[in-house]
């Protein structure tokens, strides 16, 4: 197991590699810097002077990727890839453009972001999987019809109308929690509460019905006719037997969202001005700061590869059939 | 000469380029009977067809929305050269033209005769008085509103239904003389058989669906000659217009976006799994280096490229539209491209699979090239996964159109779309009393789209997966189905 993570891990270089030169391609393709000068200063009557000095404060007076004048190392590394993406590998993300520290400022964010992310997370699968199991359970009433109906007019409801509805109802309305608005310490809790809550409802359609076939995919399995043969009750082999069963399907969408929790969630965090990671990058967005974009999108390739090797170590913990070699 | 310029924007041209593509499709697959056996499941599916009698709806506005022209102005110099006026309008508009024209000044409530703000106006006798100024064309007819307005709209609602009683008649006569035509049955035997539903096709179900849609569009376009049945937005357009004007927006996005992930995801998903060994280990790098940047990330990177890039070159369009156009097509494309992954990895397994069986060994024993084998043996046998696909990710697309707009990385600020009219009313809702209208009618008329979408896609999904057993009963189709 030892030798397939380091395999896993030293797989995931080229592949961040990849993703920082698409990201480099994306801004340099269409838009030298020349262009990002002008559009930084302002208007298209820019003196060459002033472009020239923007272009060697901000660092981009260098060849894209080689440079044959340089000599050694330097050819390589004293180019505008060098200096602006491949220095990300070691997490080192520069400053934004109104000078700050973006790693500093990552930190302080992704404690909001977390806070919202991992509450909506996991109060949100335990909802799922319950609703699931009971339409599995109810399978082929009107229950489990109804539920169904129900399950494809929640995932046709545009996300952004359950957070303006309920953002008019309960802060509004009825003025049970702010409207918007974070605050560290336990006064955070009223303004979690909301968001958190429309985040699960806002999933409930499409996770309640996926989990519901995955339920019913098992529940059609030799095994269950082998429990009920035996005079097991539904309620047992449903909860025990089939959600046991169906792990290694639910892991494998499960897990692989965890790391990236710590991004936060764009739409939640700007809507509810909560200071984290999604509305910094929206906020970086609509400023066109290319060095957070840039950021951003590197640490959440970043943590979906460490997904991808999370969801495979907990196969073998759900799983003990599977080997990882 | 042409009262009008026919204007082919990007989109337009597409979006008819994929019509004819599916007119084509559909004229093969009626003539191969193995083909054509599913999308007969899918005909005598009733929610199915009750979704797509929706969906066409959706699709003849859009299709109106997409006939664009450039009308020509009236010539008064010497030269009698043409001049066309530089907004490029639609068929859509000029049918809708009363809800387009008529604006007035700002806010006002469905079906209202007076602004929806308080005006300071000056008294014929001097002095001024603050009042809800009357509509210049909501209700204008009306002397009096306090006492003429109920009865009018109860009128006006009542000559509507009476419309729409016509126009669903005649919708169901053509429907029972098409199914007299084709049975050969008398016009009254097909009648009773539409309506006791012995028909393999649910032609009740599509007769009754028509009539919600028509009981409900009809009387709202009559109204709309004397009102603004949906309300006005804040610089006073209509927003039963905007609305109307959305649905291409997001119909466009969805078609095109499928468009331009098709060839990617079949080209390379096929080609990985057909030739594994260097190609597929290059096609994998591939698609999982794109599927771990996160979606709306990247999409938000490439499109801040294109905002950036469209800023610096504004010699690329003449007309407002055009760059509206330019935009939607670099969101489709940036969409397209983001969105492949999932497919070309679906495709890749199936191909792996199917490679190994007996008919492909055969084929490439007696020598039948790669490519004839690829498109004679293993494409039709993975059309069912892209079909199934392609239908699903539609919803999912005419959604992600609405939070991409707000985001500020979707269509131009400056379109009329679903995701534009929410984020324009948001900023309305802490108004006392709120207004609501523009939001409910974006928020309405999308769910009614995704959901007859979503709704089509389960019945396509259910006829092609090859999963589900399928059991004949009582002449029509029953579905044992694992999951519904």
């Amino acid at each position: 197991m030892t030798a397939y993570l380091v395999r896993r891990v030293l797989y995931a270089i080229p592949i961040l590699l990849g993703v920082n030169l698409i990201t480099f391609a994306l801004f340099f393709a269409i838009n030298s810097p020349d262009d990002m000068g002008r559009l930084a200063l302002g208007g298209k009557r820019v003196t060459a002077e002033a472009l020239e000095k923007w272009k060697s404060d901000k660092g981009y007076d260098k060849a894209y990727f080689y440079d044959a004048d340089a000599s050694g190392y330097a050819r390589i590394t004293n180019t505008i890839f060098f200096t602006k993406s491949a220095r990300m590998f070691v997490f080192d993300f520069g400053t934004a453009d109104d000078g700050r520290d973006i790693a500093s400022e990552m930190h302080a964010r992704i404690w909001p972001s977390l806070a919202i992310a991992i509450p909506t997370f996991l109060v949100g699968i335990a909802c799922y999987i319950t609703f699931a199991l009971l339409l599995a359970f109810f399978r082929a009433t009107y229950v489990d019809f109804s539920g169904v109906v129900a399950c494809v007019v929640a995932m046709s409801i545009s996300g952004l109308f359950y957070i303006i509805a309920g953002q008019y109802l309960i802060s509004k309305l009825w003025h049970l929690v702010p409207i918007s608005g974070f605050s560290g310490g336990s006064g955070a809790l009223k303004f979690l509460v909301l968001p958190v809550a429309i985040g699960i409802v806002g999933g409930v359609g499409a996770s309640t019905r996926w989990y519901r076939t995955i339920f019913l995919e098992e529940i059609n399995k030799d095994y269950v006719r082998t429990a009920r043969a035996r005079g097991l009750a539904e309620s047992r082999i449903l909860f025990r037997h089939v959600l046991h069963n169906a792990m290694i399907p639910i892991l494998t969408g499960v897990v692989v969202v965890i790391p990236t929790l710590f991004l936060g969630s764009l739409i939640m965090e700007s809507f509810f001005s909560i200071p984290g990671l999604g509305s910094y990058t929206i906020d970086a967005i609509n400023d066109q700061d290319y060095g957070i974009v840039r950021s951003m999108v590197f640490l959440g390739s970043f943590l979906y590869i460490v997904g991808l090797i999370l969801t495979d170590i907990s196969y073998t913990l759900a799983d003990p059939r599977v080997r990882l070699q | 000469m042409m009262p009008f310029k026919v204007v082919i924007l990007w989109t337009d041209a597409l979006l008819f380029l994929l019509i004819a593509a599916v007119i084509t499709f559909c004229i093969v697959v009626r003539a191969r009977p193995h083909l054509s056996q599913p999308w007969r499941y899918v005909a005598h599916s009733k929610q199915g067809m009750a979704a797509l009698v929706f969906l066409g709806f959706f699709l003849v506005v859009g299709v109106l929305d997409s006939l664009h022209f450039r009308p020509r102005l009236v010539v008064t110099d010497a030269t009698q050269r043409a001049t066309f006026a530089v907004q490029t309008l639609s068929v859509l508009d000029v049918v809708a033209a009363p809800l387009r024209t008529r604006t007035e000044k700002t806010y006002s409530a469905p079906l209202a005769t007076n602004l929806f703000a308080k005006e300071t106006l000056d008294l014929p006798g001097g002095g001024r008085e603050r009042i809800f100024p009357r509509l210049v064309y909501g209700g204008a007819h009306l002397t009096d509103p306090h006492t003429d307005w109920s009865t009018d709209v109860l009128r006006t609602a009542a000559a509507g239904l009476g419309v729409a009683a016509i126009v669903w008649n005649i919708v169901a006569l053509l429907v029972t003389g098409f199914v007299a035509n084709t049975t050969g049955r008398r016009f009254v035997q097909a009648w009773r058989a539409i309506w006791h539903d012995q028909e393999a096709v649910p032609w009740r179900v599509i007769l009754i669906s028509a009539a919600v849609l028509i009981v409900v569009l009809v009387p709202m376009s009559v109204m709309s000659v004397k009102y603004h049945v949906l309300g006005t937005d804040k610089v006073g357009q209509d927003v039963f217009y905007l609305t109307l004007k959305s649905i291409r927006t997001g119909l466009v996005i969805a078609i095109l976006a499928t468009l331009v992930m098709l060839p990617f995801a079949m080209v390379l998903g096929i080609m990985a799994g057909y030739f594994r060994g260097w190609i597929d280990d290059i096609i994998q790098y591939i698609y999982t280096t794109l599927n771990s940047i996160p979606g709306v990330l990247l999409i938000a990177a490439a499109v801040l490229m294109m905002q950036a890039y469209m800023g610096t070159h504004p010699e690329m369009f003449d007309t407002v539209e055009q760059r509206q156009d330019l935009r939607l097509l670099f969101l489709c494309l940036i969409l397209g491209v983001t969105s492949w992954t999932g497919l070309c990895r679906l495709l890749r397994g199936e191909t792996l699979k199917l490679r190994e069986l007996e008919y492909v060994q055969a084929a490439r024993a007696f020598g039948v090239s790669d490519a004839s084998i690829i498109t004679r043996h293993i494409l039709p046998n993975v059309m069912h996964i892209v079909l199934i696909t392609v239908v699903m990710d539609f919803s999912g697309l005419v959604l992600a159109e609405a939070v991409l707009s707000y985001v500020g990385v979707g269509v131009d600020p400056t379109m009329i779309s679903f995701g534009n009219m929410i984020n324009a009313a948001r900023l309305e809702m802490a108004r006392e009393p709120i207004v609501w209208w523009s939001l409910a009618s974006a928020f309405v008329f999308m769910l009614l789209m995704v959901l007859s979408a979503n709704l089509f896609a389960d019945a396509v999904r259910d006829a092609f997966d090859p999963r589900i057993a399928r059991q004949v009963k009582r002449g029509g189709i029953a579905m044992v189905a694992a999951d519904s």
